[in-house]
């Protein structure tokens, strides 16, 4: 039912947006004002707006077009009610549909058409193209990928500041000497590491730190939480040119 | 005395050569520079120039009115659990006892503890009790948001307050009040302490010393006469360096109009766990470091008379960190000369000419290994 879908879509959206908690115990409920003429009243999960479907009693099957119809309205009223959370309402949403976000949401920069990475890949003109499958992805691809790779960071960051999370004993976490990650330098691996006689990459440092200031064990190469934190440190240098051996 | 650190001795014997290098003849000090330099290149400090020369070309003539040293931002979890910084803080008040001449009191320069436990604070004040100057004590935010200062207070007093030492007037301030983010986002204490205790989240609300501690400090400066030098203690930096660390003070602009009727004005701050100096107006502004971690320096806003600190080595858990000694001139403008004692490396000195004249004079030497 698309009604349901939405109206359940939109309970995220108030939670999210509105800031409201969610109680530990006993569900909200919601009294709809009753139809004076005794018709069918849908109500939506904020708790107060409600529509009257005029001309349909309580039991009645709505068809796909009136069920949409008295969707739109509520989200309509929804937002009326809502204004400060703009079309952001709901963050896959927004990222399938390709809308800017508004500014300070967490969700990532949607890309536009007509910047970065994308212009040398999906032409604007008519010119005529090489076809095939390879590569033919749209710009709400790209925004999805980038949503994951940016969970991905995220889970990193969290790592990052979690002492526990990296095993260490002592309760020392990465960001207490490398707040953002300063001074990780990640673009300057792999390096001969005087300290450790050897050619080193970064994560050969993370594990030293890990072993010694945090007194954990080091974690495997291929360990999530590894590969978490590389994402991490690695997406705080953004724009860093490359220099490998660099001391 | 019981086992001295290899830092300690080292200390203790350039004390103690500097005091015997202050009355010599030309003659008798190229000998003892060369003795001294003799014994820095057994001890492997190679080439034998530096801080010998430079500090004998000062100490000549140039003995401080009075000195007070300092140790700062400890960050001590319970003993237990971290064993690491009661080290450093050890090693720090063995440092400051081994200053000869000792200094005429020790400020702790904030965040005690890691996370504002009692157990915590307590372990930090019976650790300062073996300090045998006496402590001057400020609070950090660490220190602070478990239980808005509760335990803290009553091992300590007022955070706030103010006392006059050899024509000098000295004020602690409590510079890292924060506006309420924690009650519209249903926090417990221990949440609130966690996020405050953390640098790079955006959550917590910016340092201030609030308008309750202006005005207190207005009150308090109104009876002191502005040829009067003076010396005031912060915990944050008393002016906007980089704002996503809370490296600031927010209302740093009220605060140092409050303090520009004085000649000779010298803010010492901690929590930057750095080598850090600025120059406004008629403010000297000095940075302390840290035992527990040194910090890098932040990616913009560092102001222009920081000479940076080496980059610290992370094979070294000392590297970066250290104590350090303030040296207050003889003379009536009261200005103070501020000593790094970088553990693991020479010291430097940051003098009051060199930021009284803006970068011309006396420069601290230089940087090798910046932070990036």
């Amino acid at each position: 039912m698309r009604i349901s879908t939405k109206i359940s879509m939109m309970a995220v959206a108030v939670l999210a947006g509105g800031g409201i908690a969610l109680a530990d115990d006993k569900p909200p409920t919601h009294a709809v004002p009753a139809s004076p003429n005794g018709d069918l009243v849908v109500a939506l999960c904020d708790g107060t707006t409600s529509v009257e479907v005029k001309g349909r009693k309580p039991g009645e099957k709505l068809s796909p077009a009136e069920a949409k119809k008295v969707s739109d309205e509520l989200m309509a009223q929804w937002k009326k009610k809502n204004p400060a959370v703009g079309a952001s309402w709901d963050r896959e949403t927004l990222v399938a549909q390709n809308t800017p976000a508004r500014p300070g949401t967490p969700a990532p920069a949607p890309v536009q058409p007509s910047t970065g990475a994308l212009k040398g890949n999906i032409p604007t003109t008519t010119d005529r193209v090489q076809e095939g499958t390879y590569g033919a992805f749209t710009t709400r691809d790209e925004q999805i990928w980038r949503a994951s790779t940016q969970a991905f960071v995220d889970k990193g960051n969290q790592i990052f500041h979690d002492a526990k999370a990296i095993g260490g004993t002592i309760a020392v976490s990465c960001d207490m000497c490398h707040p953002n990650a300063a001074n990780t330098h990640p673009e300057t691996y792999p390096k001969y590491q005087v300290q450790l006689g050897r050619v080193a990459m970064l994560r050969d440092m993370i594990n030293w730190c890990i072993e010694n200031p945090a007194r954990g064990k080091p974690l495997a190469d291929d360990d999530p939480r590894m590969k978490a934190m590389e994402a991490y440190i690695f997406a705080q240098r953004k724009g860093v040119a490359l220099d490998y051996g660099k001391h | 005395m019981g086992i001295k650190s290899v830092e300690t001795k080292y200390m203790e014997e350039r004390d103690a050569l500097f005091q015997k290098l202050k009355n010599v003849s030309r003659r008798d000090f190229v000998k003892l520079a060369a003795i001294s330099a003799g014994a820095a290149a057994a001890k492997g400090l190679l080439p034998p120039h530096s801080f010998q020369l430079v500090n004998v070309a000062h100490a000549q003539g140039t003995s401080p009115h009075f000195s007070f040293a300092y140790i700062s931002d400890t960050h001590l979890y319970k003993q237990k659990l971290n064993d690491r910084f009661v080290r450093s803080i050890l090693k720090a008040v063995d440092d400051v006892n081994a200053l000869s001449p000792q200094p005429d009191f020790v400020l702790f320069g904030g965040d005690l503890a890691q996370l504002g436990a009692k157990e915590e604070l307590e372990l930090g004040s019976q650790i300062l009790k073996s300090v045998k100057a006496p402590v001057r004590m400020m609070v950090g935010e660490h220190d602070w948001f478990l239980d808005m200062g509760e335990a803290w207070k009553g091992l300590f007093g007022a955070p706030q307050y103010s006392f006059d030492h050899k024509g000098v007037h000295f004020v602690t301030l409590m510079s890292v009040q924060e506006k309420d983010f924690w009650t519209a986002r249903k926090m417990t204490p221990v949440q609130r302490m966690q996020t405050v205790a953390g640098l790079d989240n955006g959550v917590q609300s910016r340092f201030e010393v609030g308008q309750a501690g202006r005005d207190w400090l207005k009150n308090d400066l109104a009876k002191v006469d502005p040829k009067t030098p003076l010396i005031v203690f912060s915990h944050s930096p008393l002016y906007k360096y980089y704002r996503d660390w809370n490296f600031w003070t927010d209302d740093a602009d009220e605060v140092q109009q409050l303090l520009s009727r004085f000649n000779t004005v010298t803010v010492i701050h901690g929590h930057t766990h750095q080598l850090l100096s600025n120059r406004i107006g008629n403010i000297s502004f000095h940075g302390m470091l840290s035992t527990a971690w040194p910090w890098p320096y932040a990616p913009t806003g560092l102001p222009k008379l920081t000479v940076q600190m080496n980059r610290a080595d992370p094979f070294s858990q000392f590297d970066g960190c250290g104590d350090g000694r303030f040296d207050v001139g003889a003379s009536a403008a009261g200005l103070v000369d501020k000593i790094y004692n970088l553990w693991e490396r020479n010291p430097v000195t940051v003098r009051a000419s060199y930021l009284a004249s803006n970068g011309t004079k006396d420069p601290p030497p230089a940087t090798k290994l910046v932070t990036y």
